[in-house]
């Protein structure tokens, strides 16, 4: 078994999720489930085949080039609409350092 | 004025003819929508002002005699992960319920430049991770020709809108099969364009190498005339490429005989259920019929296509959704005062079950120890079954295939097991992987009266040809659902 409690607290820690007890156990099943499935792939020899990471951009011709010049992009105010907590012109989020 | 009759080409003769107006045309969708939506629930929201501002801008272009726009008052659902300046866009996450577009997407502006009216945005799996838009946070749609039954997805909002005729078209996105599989579905149109045909700028990504902008519609010349407008470099997406784009909608009506179109020996054996091979049974004699060389092909990897698929699709999700940390946009759970379980709660109240398990799951493939023998090894994979396709062809101009090996399952047949839902992605995913476009067509139904879809998969850049046999084989067929 590659998933255990263990292993999804340490994977939740690097997603930054959140996980109950609960979750936990189900995720304990459907992880391994898949990627027992995912293991397939292990009955194929892929020694020195390449890796792809995408499909279309394969020659000098696709590749996209533009002039290095400033363009104008969103107002202070404008990126700052969606912003759940702003203030003074900035995001707020909670404090990063600790006294400790 | 029969709504279900209606073509993008029908409705700018009816304006430039005087016989109605653009706004008239959106109101009685609008109508339609009023009376059909609240048991399909395919619209997540929709600003009914703001469509009619839209038409309105067409009928003052009639009155000053100007040229209408090609696609001139066409009513469009547009997939609620592209981006409408103004409007919500949800991606049906209650992350982002509150979030407002700041901007237009390209493909929304290129459509609103063409005359497209945005009726409203249409529901879909969260974040587009799924493949019946049960996983939506909001509501499931219910198939329009059963609301027993699931629309497909994740563009179900998008091709139920289509199905019910509450839009005369549609876009959805496609990353794994999502724009075909609900056409199949919902017995509509649906293509998937070469990756890199359509800039992504403005849809909210999901897995970048996969993902895919494309149209929905109830004939192959509106989604061909959709496609057009939607394609073609934007310097906004450095993906997009500076390919010719051809005149689709012109290109079709012609005959297909000597076309060679490809019959993957592998896919006859994935379980295609009885129903669905006897349709596209009937179908392969109908190309065969018009003149097309039917001839079997090799994918020796298809049966490794899905696993390959999910470590890739999870991986690039993982990676992507990163982005939703309270911070910016969307959702915020203060937590304990500190930054971490701010971060955690805001993601464990933002997202649903599908979605946290494929970011849990791209996380551990792409983490140290396991980096070589998942996400690498999968890469290769994809080499391997590229390479498959490559050498298809070289035989042949087209590969022919269900688009799903069954008809629409019922709502919560298949949520308690996530697996099962993969596997019914068996047809669609390996464009998605490979980069091809790909359409789905209706191809009759099942004797429970559930529609069909046979897809089409063509190569690189070659969508004229993928539309133009889709189109011969529409006008021959009347396989209409």
């Amino acid at each position: 078994m590659k998933i255990d409690g263990a292993r999804v607290d340490y994977i939740a820690n690097l997603a930054q999720l959140a996980v109950t007890e609960e979750e936990k156990q189900e995720l304990i099943g459907q992880m391994n489930s898949i990627l027992n499935y995912v293991e397939q792939l292990n009955q194929l020899d892929t020694s020195g085949i390449e890796p792809t990471a995408q499909v279309v951009h394969t020659s000098e011709q696709n590749y996209s080039w533009r002039a290095d010049r400033s363009r104008s992009g969103f107002s202070q105010a404008q990126s700052l609409d969606n912003g759940p907590a702003t203030g003074s012109g900035h995001f707020k989020v909670p404090k990063v350092i600790s006294e400790k | 004025m029969d709504l279900k009759k209606l073509t993008a080409r029908k409705i700018r003769g009816l304006i430039e003819r005087g016989e109605a107006s653009a706004v008239e045309i959106c109101r009685a969708f609008q109508d339609r929508i009023r009376e059909q939506d609240s048991e399909v629930q395919a619209f997540l929201h929709y600003d009914n002002d703001f469509a009619l501002k839209q038409a309105e801008r067409i009928d003052r272009m009639k009155r000053a005699g100007e040229p209408l726009p090609e696609l001139a008052g066409l009513p469009m659902a547009i997939k609620d992960n592209l981006l409408i300046r103004g409007l919500r866009c949800t991606c049906g996450s209650r992350n982002l319920e509150n979030f407002v577009a700041p901007y237009n997407a390209t493909v929304i502006d290129r459509l609103a430049s063409a005359g497209a009216v945005f009726l409203g945005k249409a529901n879909l799996d969260e974040y587009a991770m799924g493949s019946s838009t049960e996983n939506s946070a909001f509501q499931p749609t219910r198939n329009p020709h059963s609301r027993d039954h699931v629309p497909g997805g994740s563009s179900g909002g998008s091709a139920a809108a289509v199905g019910a005729h509450m839009a005369v078209a549609a876009l959805g996105t496609d990353t794994g099969g999502s724009i075909r599989q609900p056409a199949s579905f919902c017995g509509v149109v649906g293509m998937k364009p070469t990756y890199s045909r359509v800039s992504r700028y403005g849809l909210v990504a999901f897995g970048s190498s996969l993902d895919q902008i494309g149209p929905l519609a109830h004939g192959v010349e509106d989604v061909a005339g959709i496609l057009k407008v939607i394609s073609g470099k934007d310097p906004l997406d450095a993906t997009s490429l500076a390919v010719d784009v051809p005149d689709y909608a012109g290109g079709l009506g012609q005959p297909i005989e000597g076309l060679k179109i490809g019959i993957p020996r592998e896919y006859r054996q994935s379980g295609v259920s009885e129903p669905v091979r006897t349709r596209i049974e009937a179908g392969l004699k109908l190309f065969q019929d018009l003149g097309c060389r039917l001839i079997e092909v090799d994918l020796p990897h298809t049966d490794y296509a899905i696993a390959t698929y999910y470590v890739i699709a999870m991986a690039e999700a993982s990676s992507n959704l990163a982005r939703y940390d309270g911070v910016r946009y969307g959702l915020r759970i203060p937590g304990q005062g500190d930054l971490s379980s701010m971060y955690r709660e805001t993601r464990d109240a933002g997202f649903g079950a599908e979605v946290k398990r494929r970011i849990m799951l791209g996380t551990f493939v792409l983490s140290s120890g396991y980096y070589d023998a998942y996400y690498l090894k999968a890469q290769q994979v994809r080499t391997l079954i590229k390479r498959d396709f490559e050498a298809a062809f070289q035989q042949v101009d087209l590969l022919i295939s269900p688009t799903s090996p069954t008809p629409p399952f019922r709502l919560g047949e298949k949520t308690n097991d996530p697996l099962a839902m993969y596997l019914s992605d068996i047809f669609t995913i390996t464009a998605n992987l490979v980069g091809i476009p790909g359409i789905s067509l209706p191809c009759g139904r099942t004797p429970e009266g559930m529609p069909v879809g046979i897809q089409l998969l063509g190569k690189h850049f070659d969508e004229q040809v993928v539309l133009k046999a889709a189109h011969a084989f529409e006008q021959a067929g009347g396989f209409d659902p």
